[in-house]
């Protein structure tokens, strides 16, 4: 049974992914509609960012000495100045790593 | 410009991207057998659903015997960010044909969304522009795969300690980091963020969705009051 779940998972996925690209016709998209969409990363990227830094495993809110959120502040300082992918991440992860040792 | 040399800009831009997948691939594999599934059944939903957190969540829902429709609500819920992905990216990939759509859809990832869009903005009248999302997407995919697989024959090989998982958010600040210094962008970065921490306990997971409405219907009203200032 779960090859079928699995398939059907699949299907969903694929759809929510092929939706739009076939079935919109750009052109009919209204310039203000088109303005709205290009907010999408803006919108969606937060929700999968803000849970990751600002809430336990549980779902409650960390404390303000908690390693990640100085962690993530230092990438966001860097990746402010640099705009470089790699610098926000390794920045991120090594500062995570250093106040995790000594904020313990 | 060639075919192969857009090809490889889509690999080069997605490249620092796929840090955390890895980890988060090998965490996949590691969780789909401890939890219970073959080898076989673990492997095969990276290879059909091809969609990391919905992977992870229907794993769990299953294991636990949730109801079938509990599971595949939540992973349309986890993947329904897509449908918005979607219609940006139509704007692109249109006039393609019927096989295009269908591999480029399949291949979408956040990920391979990001970097892609980037280049279909600053490249749209050139003709194979959607080579560059065959890269990312396809370099995207076959990490994925290679690192569930990895998780599922190596075991726990990535000490929990380490936090790889920190990436993974990391990741996601880079896509926009660029937004942050637009105050308009900014406003809907923390609204959504707010709303996503307020109803992250919500049932079948539909956080993701419903901080993007919150934070699209505040774009709306923002575009529609800067539209009559300016007029």
């Amino acid at each position: 049974m779960i090859w079928f779940w699995i398939l059907i998972a699949g299907l969903v996925t694929f759809f929510t992914r092929y939706s739009m690209i076939s079935f919109i016709n750009p052109g009919s998209l209204s310039n203000k509609t088109k303005k709205i969409l290009t907010y999408v990363p803006s919108a969606v990227f937060p929700a999968i960012i803000f849970p990751a830094v600002f809430l336990d495993k549980q779902g409650l809110l960390v404390s303000v000495d908690n390693p990640q959120i100085w962690a993530f502040g230092i990438a966001i300082i860097v990746g402010y100045y640099s705009k470089n992918i790699i610098f926000i991440i390794t920045s991120g992860l090594v500062s995570f790593w250093l106040f995790s040792y000594f904020m313990n | 410009m060639k075919k192969i040399t857009v090809f490889k800009k889509g690999f080069m831009d997605v490249i620092p991207l796929t840090i955390p997948v890895i980890p988060f691939g090998i965490i996949y594999g590691v969780v789909g057998v401890e939890l219970g599934l073959s080898p076989l059944v673990t492997f095969a939903m990276s290879f059909i659903i091809f969609a990391g957190s919905s992977q992870i969540a229907f794993v769990q829902l299953y294991t636990a015997g949730a109801s079938p429709l509990v599971m595949i609500s939540s992973v349309l819920a986890i993947n329904s960010r897509h449908f918005l992905y979607s219609a940006v990216l139509a704007q692109y990939l249109n006039k393609l044909n019927l096989y295009w759509k269908i591999l480029l859809s399949y291949l979408m990832t956040d990920q391979a969304f990001s970097v892609s869009l980037s280049y279909f903005k600053k490249n749209q009248k050139k003709t194979f522009s959607h080579y560059h999302m065959l890269g990312s997407g396809f370099t995207l995919w076959l990490l994925w795969q290679i690192s569930t697989l990895s998780g599922i024959v190596l075991g726990n090989v990535i000490p929990e300690a380490l936090g790889l998982e920190f990436a993974i958010p990391l990741t996601f600040l880079s896509l926009i980091i660029a937004e942050l210094k637009k105050y308009d962008h900014l406003l809907i970065i923390i609204i959504s963020g707010a709303i996503s921490l307020v109803t992250y306990n919500f049932p079948l997971k539909v956080y993701i969705i419903l901080s993007a409405f919150v934070g699209l219907v505040a774009a709306f009203i923002l575009t529609t009051k800067y539209k009559e200032i300016s007029e």
